[in-house]
This record gives structure tokens, C-alpha cells and sequence, in this order.
């Protein structure tokens, strides 16, 4: 018999490897109780929390909390049902009018994921003979919408402006054009050059979908993102976004100004054939978007967090993603996965939770220990996760 | 420009990523033979297209598999 697990195998052995070298399974972590945005305890240790994308700390707001608790009372723990048939419920149409204030955009779209907003989004706008031109440093579901639909799909190198445009000057006149842009890239947390990029995808007449999954709620003068920030947001035709980053929940959406969009409601498959979010789910989100309007404070600490972590690794010894903060990710680069799994071990062993990022998630093969910072980390947390990098990459032996 | 032509300038531009120096032929396959990974891919497809000036998207870069179907492909995508 052909064993279809065959094609693992490579997988199966390289876990293999690692875990006989006695390193706790960075991948098989558990988090036992969570005491609040920045704290819980794993596998039996109290741990602060590094790597949760729980950018604004909304998970234990007590507004939040108290709409969720109210939304499961009335509604029911779910709606059992497409949002296109049983699945709309008051609140899902309450989360989008948020969603439409939060941007100050037309029309907004909630999907079950943010996986599936992209998924959905741009396997329907781009369909055959259409061209999308996406940077190669893409999020998986951006790949696997470019897969599902029907469009010739054309990468260019990650933020390379010039190759961006040289792509879209040789694309057939009269084809479709979608480029798809991520305002914070997630795996080195770097950010793009949209002002740029947008002004040439806009005079080569494409149509722009941006990914702000990692933006929302902190970068930009309200929270909308990177191309708020730069100053482009109106040249944006989708913006794609999470609730399970700043809003602290789970579930996905796109907004747009386009005045057609609506019909997406009932041609975006990822949208009609799956249930729509449970009554609470949307009821947090709701509630969350809502204070993220007025977070400019906590922006600011964000901000200091993100600032003060970056200078802190950077002096210490550590190569970093970026030369300068950019968002509220900092990727500390390890020379390969059997060490970077002793510095992750390392770091869990002082009490800090961090990402493990390998290839083939991550850019050029790197392996990186994403660390993505909260508002509610205090200051003098960012100071205890310093020290802990400090030992820890010495124990590892990443730093001398 | 005719297959001779291609596959002459192609055989410059592959050069660079050829790092072990092994002898191509129309049936070396970049995933097997070259060991081209994505990255690879990705720069030795953005040479190729500046040099003739074509795209070749990710659906047509699937069925090229050999040396000889990338030259065919790229005397085919020069119309």
C-alpha cells in the first residue's frame, strides 16, 4: 500500500530530531491558565506572555468581557447556521457598523476567520485571465486564495517597489489587475512602503487589497493600519483584518468604499458555506473595535513597549528583523533551528513565552523567535523580558 | 527570437545559480538536479523575466519542470 503520510516524512523526522535532543516541543506548548493579557501559566510555570499578537490587551477588558457574557445569555452559544441563512444575527450586523466606523468606510464584510477573509476575498475578486501581483513574503492565506481561485498569480520580491512595478507594466492590457499588500509583514515585522506601492498599482489601474492584520488598533492616528499612517487608506480597495490580533477575539473581515460590494455576500464562498461566529464572539468584537477608537494612550505605551525591547536586544547583542522598531513585533534572528530551539527552551525555562518561527513560515529559512508585544505589558515587564533574554542567550549561546 | 537564441542567453543567466557546476541539459530538472528552492525560483524567474521582458506567473512556472520546458516556455511567452 501507498501511504499518503509518506510525503511527511522529512517533517516527521526533523521533529524527531529535535525533541531526542531533549528540548521541550516548542510546537506542543499549553497554556494550563491564563491570568491575564501578559500572564499565564504553561506547563506548570508562570509565564509572561511574548508571542500572543494580543497587540491592545483586549482579552480581559471588562467591557468586553461583560458583552460576551450578555451575548451568550440571549443569544445562545451559537448560531448553527451560514450568514447567508440563519447566521446573521443583530450582533453580526452591530460588529460590521463598528467595523464601518472604525475604517470611516462603506461597507463592511465579517468572515468566521481572517483566514478565510483573505481565502475568500481574493480567490472571488481575481478569477480567470485576472492577474495578482503579491509580494513573496505573503501570509499563507493570501497564498491559498491566490491558489483557490482562478487568476495567474505573479510574485515579486518582498517590498522591492521597482519589481512590483516592472510586473505590473508587462501584465496584457485589459486583464484584471489585484495587487495584495500586508501593512506589517508578520514574520520580521517589518513594514511596507504603501504610499509608494499603492500610487504604481493605482496608475497601472489595479485594484488593491491590503492586509492590516497586524496594524489594526495601533499604528496609524486611529488605529487603522499602515496605509492610515502613509496617508493612502482612501486608494485602498479591500482592507483584509482579524479579530484574533488587537480585537482579542476570533474572526475576520474586509472593508471596502467599492459601491458593488455587497454582492461578495453571495459569491464569496469562504463567506456563505460555513457557519458565521458564535452571538458572544461578535458581541466582544463589537465592543472592542468600539474602545480601540479611543486607545490613543495605549498606542503610546505600545509604542515606548516596542521601543524599549528593540533598543534593549539590540544592545545586548542580538540581531534583529528590523534596524529600527516598526511595529509591535520584534523577530530576533537565531543561526539555525537546533539552536533556536535551545534559546526558545531557554527563555520558557526563565519564564517568558516567545514564537518559534521556522521555515518554511519564515523568509530566506530563517528560524526567528518572534516576540510580539502588548499594550499592557507594564514597563517594568519589558525591563524582566530583557533580563530574560540576556541569561537565556547566553545559557544558548547566541550571545557572548 | 529563435530556441537556439533563448536558450543561449537563458544559459548565461542560469550560471549564477548553477553553485555546484553541474552540466545542464534540456532534461536537468531545477528541483531535482539544481536543488532549487522557492527562493531560487523566485530570483532566477525575475532574471529571466527582465532579460526578455515577459512575466511568467506562478500557474506557468508549475509546468515547467526541465531546463527544455523553461526554454520552450520562454520562446512561447516571446510570442
Amino acid at each position: 500500500m501507498n501511504d499518503l503520510f509518506d510525503k511527511f516524512q522529512p517533517m516527521i523526522d526533523l521533529r524527531a530530531g529535535l525533541l531526542a535532543s531533549g528540548v521541550e516541543d516548542p510546537f506542543g506548548l499549553v497554556m494550563e491558565r491564563v491570568i491575564s493579557p501578559t500572564v499565564a501559566i504553561c506547563n506548570g510555570r508562570e509565564t509572561i506572555l511574548l508571542g500572543t499578537y494580543n497587540y491592545m490587551g483586549m482579552t480581559f477588558d471588562p467591557d468586553v468581557i461583560d458583552a460576551g457574557k450578555e451575548a451568550l445569555d440571549d443569544f445562545g452559544s451559537g448560531t448553527t447556521g451560514s450568514r447567508v441563512l440563519n447566521g446573521t444575527y443583530i450582533g453580526h450586523k452591530q460588529v460590521e457598523e463598528a467595523l464601518k466606523e472604525f475604517y470611516a468606510m462603506n461597507h463592511a464584510m465579517v468572515f468566521s476567520t481572517g483566514y478565510q477573509a483573505n481565502l475568500g476575498i481574493i480567490s472571488t475578486m481575481a478569477g480567470k485571465g485576472d492577474y495578482i501581483v503579491l509580494d513573496i513574503d505573503s501570509h499563507a492565506s493570501i497564498w491559498d486564495g491566490c491558489k483557490m481561485g482562478d487568476a495567474e498569480v505573479v510574485p515579486f520580491k518582498h517590498n522591492d517597489i521597482e519589481a512590483m512595478e516592472k510586473r505590473l507594466k508587462r501584465i496584457p492590457e485589459g486583464a484584471g489587475k489585484l495587487v495584495v499588500l500586508e501593512g506589517v509583514y508578520s514574520m520580521l515585522g517589518d513594514i511596507a512602503p504603501l504610499e509608494q506601492m499603492i500610487g504604481i498599482a493605482k496608475k497601472h489601474g489595479a485594484m488593491v487589497l491590503v492586509d492590516e492584520a497586524h496594524s489594526m488598533g495601533f499604528i496609524g492616528p486611529n488605529g487603522r493600519g499602515v496605509a492610515e499612517d502613509q496617508g493612502v487608506l482612501d486608494q485602498v480597495d479591500f482592507v483584509i483584518g482579524t479579530f484574533s490580533k488587537s480585537v482579542g477575539t476570533v474572526g475576520g473581515f474586509c472593508v471596502s468604499n467599492h459601491p458593488k460590494f455587497e454582492i461578495l455576500r453571495l459569491v464569496c464562498r469562504p463567506y456563505v458555506f460555513t457557519a458565521s461566529l458564535p452571538p458572544s464572539v461578535v458581541a466582544t468584537a463589537a465592543t472592542s473595535i468600539r474602545k480601540l477608537m479611543h486607545a490613543g494612550n495605549k498606542r503610546a505605551h505600545l509604542w515606548e513597549n516596542s521601543k524599549t525591547l528593540h533598543k534593549g536586544l539590540k544592545d545586548r547583542g542580538f540581531q534583529l528583523g528590523t534596524d529600527e522598531p516598526q511595529s509591535a513585533i520584534i523577530s530576533v534572528m537565531m543561526p539555525d533551528l537546533e539552536r533556536g530551539a535551545a534559546m526558545w527552551e531557554a527563555l520558557l525555562k526563565e519564564g517568558l513565552y516567545v514564537n518559534l518561527a521556522r521555515p518554511p513560515a519564515t523568509p530566506a529559512n530563517m528560524t526567528l523567535l518572534r516576540c510580539s508585544l502588548c499594550a499592557e505589558h507594564s514597563a517594568e515587564q519589558v525591563q524582566t523580558i530583557i533580563g530574560m533574554f540576556e541569561r537565556a542567550g547566553k545559557v544558548a549561546g547566541i550571545i557572548g | 527570437m529563435d530556441r537556439a537564441a533563448t536558450a543561449d542567453r537563458i544559459a548565461t543567466l542560469i550560471e549564477p545559480f548553477n553553485k555546484k557546476g553541474i552540466e545542464i541539459t534540456d532534461a536537468t530538472s531545477f528541483s531535482g538536479d539544481l536543488e532549487f528552492d522557492s527562493l531560487t525560483v523566485m530570483d532566477f524567474v525575475a532574471a529571466i523575466e527582465d532579460e526578455f521582458d515577459i512575466i511568467i506567473s506562478m500557474n506557468q512556472q508549475a509546468e515547467i519542470e526541465t531546463y527544455g520546458q523553461l526554454i520552450d516556455a520562454v520562446v512561447k511567452l516571446q510570442g
